[in-house]
């Protein structure tokens, strides 16, 4: 017998989005910061003590009695070093010594962790977790130090003003006093909240900008990191879900006799979104998904193939789209123009396949529900065990674990995991907690996927090789439509992330069209790591190439003289061009390409050095990159996501396509969505341009440029201009 | 039934014998640092040493590892590991190399291995020996350079 539960469950836009969004008045002081943590009890104006006894003053530090320092990270870690980074920012302003710094998950409140980019709402995402978090942990750095400070000056009689904190120590220096911060924490924590205090000067710093060791090191050296995938709770089980073969298609019946007689199989249930087998482990419970006999109903399904797909968009392209941005008079630049040149550039859906499948733990009570994921829009998640759950926001809990990657897919605006993860432990009446895993096949073939697109261009160049006309049309799905972040970010019918990167193109070129066809596909789609500069950054990057070719000019120099009003780009492509030895004479077979982008307010210019062997083989040597992310908080964190940034950015562009034959995904795990590996990685050299500028994101904006700087570098080796990705559907033997 | 030794302790597993190691070792045995990735010997991360060669735990059937001895990320964590072990964590912790970290259990038992076996590989060894091993947040500039720092290390 199956159990049955309804879609009915699901939030609506606004009850995401102001779930827990309450004013919170009493929660504001002088400083704009939270109190304290969510569960921490009362919010008059003094600084706390929490029940262990720590010293909470607020939200986002707790000081215990060993000298210990945790700070409530409110953004996941799932690599990106924000852990890390949101403890030196606290740790600098309270002068901590780093070795006394730990970092956990904030508890998933909207009121208290908003993103201060998007809020009220708690969500990790566009590059923004150092750069919205950067004054907010400061002041709460700072806050905690003047209250240690003021309990030392009570304890030993002293005026506060005379009182110093380097590295962990309290002192004064006239009486000899000093103090850890651990034997003041009584004290401090019955002092009142301070009304403001003074932050320090920049060159002051010793934590921002130096190299500090990654906190999460030790222990994921170790295999102690905790996952979703490792938690553990008495008489918990694991599900599987079988889910429909085709986008849109829905279950008709169910035969799960065979599935029941798998020892360990416990259930067999159907949820909105497919029907799950539940056991006594992950074996037992995908031996029985394997023994199901499902009849999908595929009439609403999406039965196209990605040809077909693609053949559509190139038809639509014909026809002008929605203008997401006009300057001067297009029609009238290329018009005018003594050389038209065009092009147009294919991109396929992509998957984010972080090495941790997705999955999500839940414990259902009847008054309690509690959830384990990598969260990575907590808001949303919380929304929807609330919303399936039945229960009160009050009796709703989100843990956030560390996450084995997500590169957006974690961020998934209708919180897919969890909602499966509930409706799971609801449908067997919450008897046990549940951890629903995805395999790498459910992964691979879920969707979610970085959305297809066709872009069509055109540059007209005048009689002295200056840029005049620019055409760029864009051919895709919306990310955004449907979710609750349309409102925010599809402005006239234009979903600003299918244009980013093409839109803002920052080159001085008087007339400019850019527009927009959003296409109705069933294929449900979703941000991957830098969302639309991976492929728009792609087609204006490869095609100025092109240009400054046909103008007879340097693609550096031709660039250069177009960024005259963009400093900080003209700046990182410099320093690139410099630093990678542009101009250099290169053997026969090897070649060299730029590009420069700017994404999430953070600018970076990378060249890449490849060689192609006789057979075709592409192998990209080097790839030098500037980078200008702001004040660099953590160099060693900015260079290691550049790093990865462009090793994720060069295996999409290299190797990975999803495609669908008659709407089946034809691809399933690593064998044929074929990852990056060690071999093929590029020697790369990161250069941070030292900036006073406030501190943007870097987790995104690698990946970028390396698409179009190693098309450029190919065709320097070849001659082979690379228009449709990914680059191993071109041979390239004999070239 | 299936007897083997797990990190030097003799364990009986009461798990089917078709059951993959992986599970045994993360769902019986309660040791969780091995990750599962894929399930079809394609990404590493569930990588153990099985009388001391690496293997991909998630396609070993636990029936087939019947008397063996087998160390996973723990093992070598654990006091008394060996110079490989301890050269290899400590380069890693060194060189910052994690990410999200979700791959580098089974990172770690490939390049222990390498180096037990071959304590100065060159660039070519450790493309080798570490291929199988996929890391999505594309940690290998660091992964190279810790195995030589290890290397480095070990010579003394």
């Amino acid at each position: 017998m199956l159990h049955r539960i309804t879609e009915a469950a699901r939030p609506s836009r606004r009850q995401f989005l102001k779930t827990g969004a309450v004013a919170g008045a009493g929660l504001v002081i002088g400083l704009h910061l939270p109190l304290r943590a969510a569960k921490s009890g009362a919010s008059s104006g003094a600084a706390a003590a929490t029940a262990g006894g720590d010293f909470a003053p607020n939200a986002f530090v707790r000081i215990a009695v060993d000298d210990s320092v945790t700070i409530l990270a409110k953004h996941i870690e799932f690599g990106q070093g924000s852990h890390t980074g949101l403890a030196t920012i606290l740790a600098e302003e309270l002068d901590a010594a780093w070795e006394q710094v730990r970092a956990e998950a904030a508890p998933a409140n909207a009121e208290i962790y908003n993103n201060l980019h998007w809020g009220p709402s708690q969500g990790t995402g566009g590059s923004s977790s150092i750069a919205n978090s950067y004054e907010q942990l400061r002041q709460a750095g700072a806050m905690a130090r003047a209250l240690l400070v003021e309990a030392a000056a009570k304890t030993w009689g002293v005026p506060a003003a005379e009182i110093t904190v380097e590295k962990g120590q309290v002192r004064h220096a006239a009486s000899g006093k000093s103090s850890g911060f651990g034997a003041l924490v009584e004290t401090a924590a019955g002092l009142p909240t301070p009304a403001e205090v003074k932050l320090k000067d920049p060159k002051d710093f010793t934590l921002i900008g130096s190299r500090v060791p990654r906190l999460d090191s030790p222990d994921k050296t170790r295999g102690k990191a905790m996952f979703t995938i490792d938690i553990t709770l008495p008489g918990m089980l694991t599900a599987v879900v079988a889910r429909p073969p085709l986008f849109g298609a829905k279950v008709k019946s169910v035969n799960a006799e065979a599935a029941k007689a798998v020892k360990g199989v416990t259930d067999v249930v159907e949820i909105p979104r497919g029907v799950a087998v539940v056991a006594e482990g992950f074996w037992a419970a995908n031996k029985g998904r394997e023994a199901l006999e499902i009849a999908w109903d595929e009439s609403g399904a999406e039965t196209r193939g990605s040809d077909e797909i693609m053949a559509q968009y190139k038809e639509l392209a014909k026809k002008p789209g929605q203008v997401a941005r006009q300057d001067g008079d297009p029609a009238a630049g290329l018009a005018g123009a003594a050389k038209v040149l065009e092009a147009t550039y294919e991109y396929p859906f992509l998957a984010h396949a972080p090495m941790e499948p997705l999955d999500c733990v839940v414990e259902l009570k009847p008054d309690s529900c509690e959830v384990w994921t990598g969260s990575q829009l907590q808001t949303g998640d919380f929304a929807t065990a609330v919303a399936i759950s039945g229960l009160k926001p009050e009796q709703v809990q989100v843990h956030t674990l560390l996450a084995g990657g997500s590169f957006g897919r974690r961020a998934t605006p209708d919180s897919d995991m969890v909602a499966e993860a509930v409706s799971i432990a609801k449908a067997i009446g919450g008897k046990a907690p549940v951890k629903v895993i995805w395999t790498r096949e459910d992964d691979i073939q879920g969707g979610r996927y970085r959305p297809m697109y066709y872009h069509t261009i055109r540059a007209g160049l005048d009689a002295d090789n200056k840029l005049v006309g620019w055409e760029h049309r864009i051919v895709g799905q919306s990310i955004l439509k449907g979710t609750p972040f349309e409102e925010f970010l599809v402005k006239n019918g234009i979903d600003q992330t299918s244009v980013e990167g093409a839109n803002n193109l920052p080159y001085a070129i008087p007339n400019v069209l850019i527009d927009l066809h959003t296409t109705d596909v069933e294929v449900p789609v979703l941000w991957w790591r830098a969302v639309g500069s991976t492929h728009t950054a792609y087609t204006v990057e490869a095609f100025l190439d092109e240009v400054a070719e046909a103008a007879g000019k340097d693609p550096v120099e031709f660039r250069l003289e177009m960024l005259k009003d963009h400093p900080r780009h003209a700046a990182v492509l410099k320093l690139a061009a410099e630093k990678a030895g542009w101009g250099k004479t290169l053997p026969e077979g090897k070649g060299i390409g730029i590009a420069v982008h700017e994404s999430f307010n953070s600018f970076v210019a990378e060249a890449a050095e490849v060689t192609v062997d006789g057979d075709g083989g592409i192998k990209v040597d080097k790839v030098v990159c500037a980078v200008d992310c702001g004040r660099p908080v953590n160099p060693d964190v900015i260079k290691a996501q550049m790093e990865g940034g462009i090793g994720y950015g060069l295996g999409a562009i290299l190797h990975d396509e999803i495609t669908l034959e008659g709407g089946r995904v034809a691809q399933s795990n690593f064998h044929d969505y074929i990852p990056l590996r060690i071999e093929e990685m590029p020697e790369v050299e990161v250069h941070i341009v030292d900036s006073g500028e406030a501190p943007t994101g870097v987790g995104e904006p690698g990946t970028p440029p390396v698409g179009p700087a190693v098309a450029n570098a190919v065709y320097n080796a070849t001659g082979r201009r690379i228009r449709s990705l990914p680059f191993s559907r071109h041979d390239l033997t004999g070239t | 039934m299936v007897q083997f030794v797990l990190n030097g302790e003799t364990r009986d597993v009461q798990a089917e014998a078709d059951t993959p190691l992986l599970w045994v070792i993360r769902e019986e045995l309660g040791l969780t640092g091995t990750k599962f990735g894929c399930g079809m010997a394609l990404c590493g991360a569930c990588t153990v040493h099985l009388d001391g060669s690496p293997i991909r735990s998630c396609v070993t059937a636990v029936g087939d590892v019947e008397g063996a001895s087998i160390t996973t990320i723990e093992g070598v964590s654990a006091e008394g590991a060996s110079k490989a072990a301890q050269a290899v964590q400590a380069a890693w912790e060194s060189l910052d190399v994690v990410q999200c970290g979700y791959c580098q259990s089974g990172q770690i038992m490939s390049a222990v291995a390498l180096l037990e076996e071959n304590p100065k590989p060159s660039d070519e060894d450790i493309d080798a020996a570490m291929s199988g091993n996929v890391c999505r947040c594309a940690t290998y500039v660091r992964i190279r350079a810790a195995i030589h720092q290890a290397a480095k290390t070990m010579e003394g």
